[in-house]
């Protein structure tokens, strides 16, 4: 009786690794898996590999095969700068999927109502906006201080700190754009606010708010513009300063220091 | 100091020690700086002698640097101390010589005397006197960099701290939810209405001083092109903390500053935009209100 559990369990591992192997033999696997994949059959752990695995793949837009060895060690980037990015790929994700159930009209207050009440997960995802939101702020915020305290802005990093300003610019007009969406009180008198202290700014500061608010003050024709900057202009201009600056990480040599 | 070869050095000192009558070991570490040079008072060291012509006083005439720096002796000295006999050049420490007795030299100016024959064939006369630092034609501009293979000494970090990024806000939006007031409103002002929280300190600064000035002020000038112009203001190259405590301390006067002004903002005003205490009043933060109002 054991015996013949032993051997239905062995039967079974032998199925499944000869149906894994022979998967991985297909033509569809191997024209997925570019030579160094850890996917690939044969895969050995080997130093030729392993730069293969960066090198043989989309990856190699965002890394070097290698990198310092200092900068590796979590306690010096602390991943805050990965975490901004990061947390921008989970806003745009939950972000996309929120879409899908809101206009920006004089529905918007409803649609998020009903998102919250009767669309599966729709509170979850909500929140995770929300709060990811918050946390991009921070998080951007403390790459930031982190940056600073390196001294990593200094020569030949100068630029990158540039864009870097204009990053955490993007994303507080991201914030901000996105805190009217759900059309409450909250939304549209913070955002008020938030606008009265833009107008504050000397020259232009009342034309930009007027600009930006398509208008005087919070309307739905506000609600409408900040939409289109928040899902849309927002992003794609702020994608661009990313790739810039990762651009520059690397050309600069990549992570500064060691200390 | 250049960074001389070991070999060399040792070399260079074996030499030294040789001419001084030292050991190798103290040449070594004179040369190094460590202890003070040996002095050579008044017993002088023959290094050779010509078998004809001349007995030359060490320290005068032999073309060696450092020998020259330290005892740089006067012509007429050469000339009195000039005659030793072979006995007592024996006896010094190390000392090459051949016992015929030399001549004084004709004309001792602290120059090398022209008929002196510094090379009898008998002898190893070779001194190390300097190391010249090879160089190549091509400059390698950087140093080499200790490296590591990106897979995986990069990317399983970076993968293992967005999971637990993930995880982190997967739980926080389960238990905390987002807020959600009445309908828009533009006719009901909310009392007090506060900005979205990254700007309450800035609104906090609004309370102060003049719109017109700290709205001028602090964002615009300082808060963004302040900001884009910090790595052209400070001109200091290091990155070492230490050497770099005047920006630390104004970045974290920036830090402490804005987060006082932040949190009074967020935690301690309310209707009115009166200071309220937290823990007394309650909390004007809309933001949290699910965890504001959570007993
Ligand atoms: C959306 C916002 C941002 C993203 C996604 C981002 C991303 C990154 C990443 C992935 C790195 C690589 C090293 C690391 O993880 O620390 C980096 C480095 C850097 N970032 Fe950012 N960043 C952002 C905002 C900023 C801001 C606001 C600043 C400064 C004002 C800045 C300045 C820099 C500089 C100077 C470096 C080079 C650091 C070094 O070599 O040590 N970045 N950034």
């Amino acid at each position: 009786m054991k015996n013949e559990k032993i051997k239905f369990r062995d039967r079974i591992k032998d199925i499944s690794s000869g149906l894994g192997d022979s998967l991985k033999e297909s033509t569809l696997w191997g024209s997925i898996f570019r030579p160094g994949s850890p996917f690939r059959k044969g895969y050995s752990d080997s130093p030729r590999n392993r730069s293969y695995v960066v090198m043989n793949n989309v990856l190699y837009h965002l890394h070097p095969v290698k990198v310092k060895r200092h900068g590796v060690r979590l306690s010096y980037t602390l991943c805050l700068g990965g975490l901004s990015f990061f947390t921008f790929i989970v806003l745009t994700i939950t972000g996309i999927w929120l879409m899908f159930y809101f206009r920006p009209t004089e529905m918007a207050y409803v649609d998020i109502q009903t998102l919250q009440t009767s669309i599966a997960f729709g509170s979850l995802v909500r929140n995770m906006h929300r709060w990811a939101a918050h946390i991009m702020v921070l998080v951007v915020f403390l790459h930031m201080s982190r940056v600073f305290y390196h001294g990593a802005y200094k020569a030949p990093r100068e630029f990158n700190w540039v864009i870097g300003v204009i990053l955490l610019l993007l994303t507080l007009l991201l914030s901000f754009t996105g805190y009217l969406l759900p059309w409450d009180q909250l939304a549209i008198w913070a955002v008020t606010v938030g606008g009265n202290m833009a107008s504050y700014a000397p020259v232009i500061g009342a034309q930009v708010k007027f600009a930006l608010f398509a208008g005087l003050e919070a309307t739905e024709a506000t609600l409408l513009r900040f939409y289109v900057l928040h899902v849309l202009f927002l992003p794609f201009i702020i994608v661009i300063f990313m790739a810039i600056h990762f651009w520059r990480v690397r050309k600069d040599g990549g992570i500064s220091g060691p200390l | 100091m250049v960074d001389i070869p070991e070999h060399l050095l040792l070399k260079t000192a074996e030499a030294r020690a040789k001419a001084l009558g030292i050991s190798v070991e103290q040449a070594l570490a004179e040369m190094r700086g460590e202890v003070k040079p040996t002095k050579i008072e008044k017993e002088p060291d023959i290094i050779e002698v010509s078998p004809v012509e001349v007995e030359v006083k060490k320290e005068a005439p032999v073309p060696a640097t450092e020998v020259k720096k330290e005892a740089p002796v006067p012509a007429t000295e050469v000339k009195e101390e000039a005659p030793v006999p072979a006995t007592e050049a024996k006896e010094a420490p190390v000392t090459i010589t051949k016992e015929a007795p030399a001549p004084a030299p004709e004309k001792s100016n602290g120059q090398i005397p022209a008929e002196v024959d510094f090379a009898p064939e008998t002898k190893v006369t070779q001194r190390l006197l300097t190391v010249v630092k090879a160089k190549p034609i091509q400059k390698p501009t950087s140093e080499p960099v200790d490296k590591v293979n990106t897979w995986p000494h990069l990317m399983l970090p970076e993968f293992i701290s967005l999971m637990a990024m993930t995880a982190f806000l997967i739980f926080l939006s389960a238990i905390l939810q987002a807020p959600l007031l009445e309908e828009a409103n533009p006719n009901i002002t909310p009392n007090p209405a506060k900005a979205p929280w990254y700007f309450l300190g800035l609104q906090e600064a609004l309370s102060y001083w003049d719109p017109q000035i700290a709205g001028i002020m602090i964002p615009g000038v300082i808060g963004v092109f302040g900001f884009m112009a910090i790595p052209y203001i400070d001109r200091n190259k290091d990155n070492k903390p230490s050497k770099r405590k005047y920006a630390i301390m104004l970045y974290t006067f920036f830090l402490a500053g804005a987060g006082t002004l932040s949190i009074i903002g967020i935690l301690f005003r309310g209707p009115g935009w009166n200071w309220t205490y937290p823990w007394i009043d309650g909390v004007w933060f809309d933001d949290l209100l699910d965890w504001v109002h959570f007993e």
